[in-house]
């Protein structure tokens, strides 16, 4: 079963340091080609660690829509 | 657990390059490893590999931040990465390399003499004589050194400062070598974008 809340970056505001990557324990957030972060809902677990070393302020943690945690 | 590679010590690099710098400034030059590499990075391999993964400067601030607690982890000010603060930043950081490479370009002509100081913030002048012995090697690459030096030390302190009171990684919002080649590789990547939700499309296999 899914978590209730997965991480989102904002690729506008991403610096693409790369502190979320080296933080992730679940491998699920990833500088996508040294342009911005990029999530995978999937793996994510919503623990919030990338949210609290990103020093752009960028990721924030989202609710799932109720049904996708059927995946 | 996370597995831990070689590069995840690099932070000590950094101690040893500035304590290397101290004895003998002509070490400074090995400083250019770190400004080519990111480089060679994003221009060959389209990624920031070295941002994610090899910069010893944040790690060595995360080490610091996180794990000696130095940090009082609150938010970095929205503006420290905004765009024109990131841009502008850079702008003023190659201005004055341009400017300390200038320096060096007189002093190689003949036009200016070695000056054996280290430049903080780039108003600030230390004495740094101690750390070179005239003629060991030819002025101008005796000059670049202490000018590399100070450029190295500032933008460290830089990160030092901003360190403490906000997220210990806040310097990377506004890193130049860090916007200069996020500009690379988004230029790189041009009219593409990743796919949402994505699945583990790898990116940095450098």
């Amino acid at each position: 079963m899914a978590s209730k809340r997965f991480a989102k970056a904002d690729r506008r505001r991403c610096v693409s340091c790369g502190a979320c990557e080296n933080e992730c324990p679940r491998e699920a957030i990833k500088v996508w080609r040294g342009c911005y972060a990029v999530v995978d809902e999937n793996r994510c677990v919503g623990c919030g660690k990338c949210v609290k070393v990103c020093p752009a302020g960028c990721i924030e943690l989202k609710q799932r829509d109720a049904g996708e945690g059927a995946k | 657990m996370k597995k831990k590679h070689w590069y995840d010590y690099l932070w000590i690099w950094t101690i040893v390059y500035f304590a290397l710098g101290f004895f003998n400034i002509l070490f400074a030059w090995l400083g250019l490893i770190d400004f080519l590499l990111p480089l060679i990075f994003a221009i060959f391999g389209g990624n920031k590999f070295f941002c994610n993964h090899l910069c010893g400067r944040s790690q060595l601030l995360t080490v610091l931040g996180k794990g000696c607690k130095l940090s009082l982890c609150r938010p970095t000010p929205k503006w420290m990465s905004s765009k024109w603060f990131r841009y502008g930043f850079l702008v003023f950081f190659l201005t004055m390399f341009g400017s300390m490479v200038y320096q060096t370009y007189l002093v190689f002509g003949g036009a200016g003499s070695l000056k054996e100081v280290v430049k903080l913030f780039w108003t600030v002048k230390v004495p740094w004589g101690w750390a070179y012995t005239v003629h060991t090697a030819p002025d101008w690459v005796a000059q670049f050194a202490f000018g590399f030096y100070s450029l190295m030390l500032t933008s460290a302190l830089i990160g030092l400062i901003v360190m403490v009171p906000f997220k210990p990684r806040s310097w990377c919002g506004f890193c130049p070598m860090g916007s200069m080649t996020q500009l690379i590789c988004k230029f790189k990547q041009r009219g593409k974008a990743a796919p949402e939700a994505s699945e583990s499309d790898e990116p940095n296999a450098a």
